[in-house]
């Protein structure tokens, strides 16, 4: 099975840059499935939680509008190589995923 | 003589709590509720005010929004908010035509840079809001996207 969360990193004096795909069909409830003709249910990931060492960076809450497979870049001061980037998210389901970098 | 000596013992504890108080501040972002109520609002202005209840915002021009003036499909519109405001708490995202107008509301600690991209869908043509709480005051940005293609569907 492919990675559920792909995670790029780079570190440029001492600032982090993460680049995330957080792999997920982020359905909107509003979509039918052309061969059932039945609406698909809302399916999408509500929080997104990225941590450095144990520290929160940032805290994403979304909506069923943000984009299938989401992409996510986002920077941060206080980072050096060797550190570790963890992405975590939860979906409306109760499904949890996450996955963790070291940064080099 | 030790009236200057009090003074100062003064000053010195007034730095000390002072710092304190910021460290405690730099350190207080923990992870919190999603504010389930402002994402199920229909209406932009309601979702804004259940997101930031009581509070006003003011354009400024220190928000950039990057997004295409133009976007073909609008399931996938690539979006960067960079902002040059200080001590940046929250960037929201809204667009106005959704049947939810609140797409994202990112919270980001002190060490994080005012910058944000992601990608979002877009029903209609519409604006798109882009609204950062910096200092304890809100300032909001909007920029206009033509959607060929809406991507709620």
């Amino acid at each position: 099975m492919a990675r559920a969360i792909k995670i790029r990193t780079s570190i440029k004096d001492g600032v982090a840059t993460v680049r995330c795909i957080l792999r997920h069909p982020m359905e909107t409830g509003f979509r039918i499935d052309p061969e059932s003709n039945q609406l698909v249910p809302a399916h999408y990931i509500e929080q997104v939680f990225c941590h450095h060492n144990d520290e929160l960076v940032l805290q994403c809450d979304w909506s069923r509008a943000v984009s299938k497979n989401p992409y996510l870049s986002f920077s941060f001061s206080g980072a050096n190589a060797g550190d570790t980037i963890r992405i975590s998210w939860r979906d409306n389901l109760g499904e949890e995923n996450s996955s963790s970098v070291v940064m080099r | 003589m030790q009236r200057r000596g009090f003074l100062k013992t003064l000053a010195v504890c007034g730095a000390l709590v002072l710092t304190g108080a910021s460290s405690l501040l730099r350190t207080a972002f923990a992870a919190t509720k999603r504010n389930k109520p402002a994402f199920s609002k229909a209406d932009q202005v309601e979702a804004l005010d259940s997101l930031f209840p009581g509070r006003t915002i003011e354009p400024s021009s220190a928000i950039d929004i990057g997004v295409h003036d133009l976007v073909e499909n609008g399931a996938v519109v690539p979006l960067k908010i960079n902002s040059t405001l200080p001590a940046i708490d929250s960037i929201s995202i809204l667009v106005e035509k959704n049947p939810n107008p609140l797409i994202a509301h990112f919270k980001l600690s002190p060490r994080c840079q005012a910058f944000i991209a992601t990608r979002i869908k877009v029903q209609n043509p519409s604006m798109i809001t882009a609204v950062v709480d910096s200092e304890g005051r809100l300032y909001s940005a909007q920029r206009f996207v033509e959607v060929i293609e809406g991507g709620c569907g």
